[in-house]
């Protein structure tokens, strides 16, 4: 499509609005500026890197930051800023993925559940409240564990503990839907529940989603990197920020930057999504929209 | 003429549950033997207090509540025994417009998509282009613009809301609609607007309509028949002019004595009615308008009311009623 007809289409100028009210909110310029800086590093780290971020040289061991090696050398010799910077991918592909299939099957679950009601509603909630009633973390170590440590079994571990989550939160905002008169209008217009579902429920939800999604986010990359750090997750030597923590702990004492940075990025990105969240929170509620 | 929809003896009770295991305490008895028929390019108006039950009865119709007895015959045909694919295709051919425009349209979906979707659901377009222009052309008819396919409903006023609405239950070319006090949520001056459309609509397409509503005014304005409703059950029902002419039952006198009047120096006497409705869970035996009746008699308390037809000899419609004051050898 042309970008003319494009900016002209309904979605979009709804799109443009959100912008605009976002950017009217100080701390969701600062939450969409720290995930946009985060995201263009992790796409162009390969770009931005100035070492291998594997690549192995013992006589640089354990450097201190300076002008060559930003944030200093770990116990291989290899870059730390380059690890961090490809850390970034992962991280950023490991909460992107968790958040689009946990948010994916989660709003399907819950809309299904909260439309079609009754038994099934039951039998589905009952479910995932079991899922909810472990910790998050202690259910992923469980499922990561079971499936041996690697990087595809911590994001499954991940994605089916955030799940719940989307899934009961989506079920409380179909229960609402599912009373509008537009359901009914549907239902004399003869429209099966699964179209009622896929068009009316779930886009009424989908702004709920999009916040729950940006706040999961910053915790997705937490048990991620919690999951490598206590070995169920990136096996060495993947640069994954959790790993990297891992492994620098053992030199805190003496080598400070080798745990220091990736912990920064970690804390630094989590909460840019938590403040991105909340102030879409504000901004997509639709009785304070206009 | 035969009717387009035939409601026969409907009845819908809705249990009350409560107690630790759900247990059905009492029953709600919200339609209680209604029976109603609409003939093509005629329009019943349905009036009665809120709690009446007269919407149950107009989602009882479309099956969007499921009665328990009695019969719907769509064009001769019972629908009551329809499922799946065969009840979606009776549904095209009943509509119905609510009473919100507000909340009766998505506010997520583009009014191109409200409107033309039944087409899609019924696979009755052949592509999105021949949508987009059965839409824009519908939207033509109830007084909006083509401009008007990708804007959202809150773009609209509340009147325009209402031809959306409009548009929306005209698309599948139904042959009987139910208004579901359409005009209630809107300001006065867009109310004879509204009025004056959906009229003008069944003067083009022959549509047969029930207008449910508890405005008399709007009712008398728009109807060719009108059924009073109480608490369940239908009291009276004739043709508008006889109605408002020879109102017979003491409810229908009470109501339409409690109907404000265009001219406010004309005094008159309040005839207002004692009490409220009672609860349709506790319906008064016998008469179930006996308690608030100023004419309520011994019979009253214990012996339901037969339908009485009282329409002068030779008219084309019947003039019925259910009250007692109207037994054999009690004709005015």
């Amino acid at each position: 499509m042309a970008i003319a007809t494009l900016r002209h289409h309904p979605r979009f100028r709804e799109l443009g609005l959100t912008v605009k009210i976002l950017g009217r909110n100080p701390l969701a310029v600062a939450g969409g500026i720290i995930i946009t800086a985060m995201i263009l590093l992790a796409t162009f780290a390969p770009l931005l890197a100035p070492f291998d971020p594997i690549g192995i040289s013992l006589s640089d061991r354990l450097k201190p930051p300076s002008g060559n090696h930003f944030f200093g050398t770990d116990e291989m010799g290899r870059d730390i800023f380059s690890r961090v910077l490809y850390g970034a991918r992962i991280s950023m592909v490991i909460g992107l993925m968790v958040v689009g299939i946990a948010g994916g099957l989660g709003t399907l679950i819950g809309a299904t559940a909260g439309f079609i009601g009754g038994r099934i509603d039951n039998f589905i909630m009952r479910l995932m409240d079991v899922m909810l009633s472990f910790p998050s973390l202690v259910l992923a170590m469980a499922l990561a564990a079971a499936m041996g440590p690697s990087l595809t079994s911590a994001v499954f571990a991940v994605t089916v503990v955030m799940i719940p989550k989307f899934a009961r939160l989506v079920r409380g905002e179909a229960l609402a839907v599912r009373e509008m008169p537009y359901i009914a209008a549907a239902r004399v217009s003869g429209a099966k529940n699964g179209w009622i579902i896929l068009h009316h429920v779930i886009p009424n939800c989908i702004s709920t989603v999009i916040v729950l999604g940006t706040l999961t986010l910053g915790d997705t990359i937490l048990v991620a990197a919690s999951l490598s750090f206590i070995g169920l997750g990136a096996q060495p030597p993947t640069p994954e920020w959790g790993a990297m923590i891992s492994v620098g702990r053992k030199f805190l004492m003496d080598q400070w930057w080798y745990a220091t940075f990736p912990g920064l990025f970690i804390l630094v990105t989590v909460i840019g999504f938590n403040v991105l969240g909340d102030a879409l929170r504000d901004v997509l509620d639709p009785r304070i929209r206009r | 003429m035969n009717p387009v929809i035939d409601v026969r003896h409907l009845v819908k009770h809705f249990p009350l549950t409560g107690g630790l295991l759900g247990r059905k305490i009492q029953l709600l008895k919200a339609v209680d033997g209604v029976s109603l028929a609409v003939a093509r390019g005629e329009t019943l108006g349905l009036v009665g207090e809120s709690g009446s039950g007269k919407s149950t009865v107009g989602n009882c119709i479309l099956r969007l509540i499921e009665p328990d007895r009695g019969d719907i015959l769509l064009a001769g045909q019972s629908i009551l025994t329809l499922t799946g694919q065969e009840l979606r295709r009776a549904r095209r051919r009943m509509q119905m417009v609510f009473q919100d425009p507000q909340s009766s349209l998505d506010p997520r979906m583009t009014v191109k998509k409200i409107v033309g979707y039944p087409l899609e659901v019924h696979g009755l377009a052949a592509s999105s282009a021949e949508i987009a222009d059965r839409v824009a052309h519908l939207l033509q008819e109830v007084g909006l613009s083509s401009d008007h396919l990708d804007r959202y409903p809150h773009e609209f006023s509340g009147g325009q809301r209402q031809r959306i609405g409009i548009a929306r239950a005209l698309i599948t070319e139904p042959d009987f609609i139910i208004f579901d006090e359409p005009t209630s949520a809107l300001d006065v001056s867009v109310q004879a607007q509204i009025l004056n459309l959906i009229k003008d609509l069944q003067r083009r397409h022959g549509y047969a309509y029930l207008f449910i509503s508890h405005d008399l005014t709007v009712v008398r304005h728009i109807s060719h028949r009108i059924a009073v409703m109480y608490l369940g059950t239908l009291v009276e029902s004739a043709t508008r002019k006889e109605l408002f002419d020879h109102p017979a039952h003491p409810y229908t006198l009470a109501l339409l004595a409690s109907a404000p009047k265009p001219n406010p120096l004309l005094r008159q006497e309040l005839a207002v009615l004692q009490g409220d409705p009672p609860s349709p869970v506790q319906v008064p035996p016998g008469c179930r308008f006996h308690p608030r009746c100023p004419h309520a008699m011994e019979i009253c308390r214990d012996t339901e009311p037969e339908q009485h037809n009282i329409s002068p000899t030779g008219a084309a419609s019947p003039h019925l009623v259910c009250c007692h004051l109207y037994r054999e050898g009690h004709r005015r």
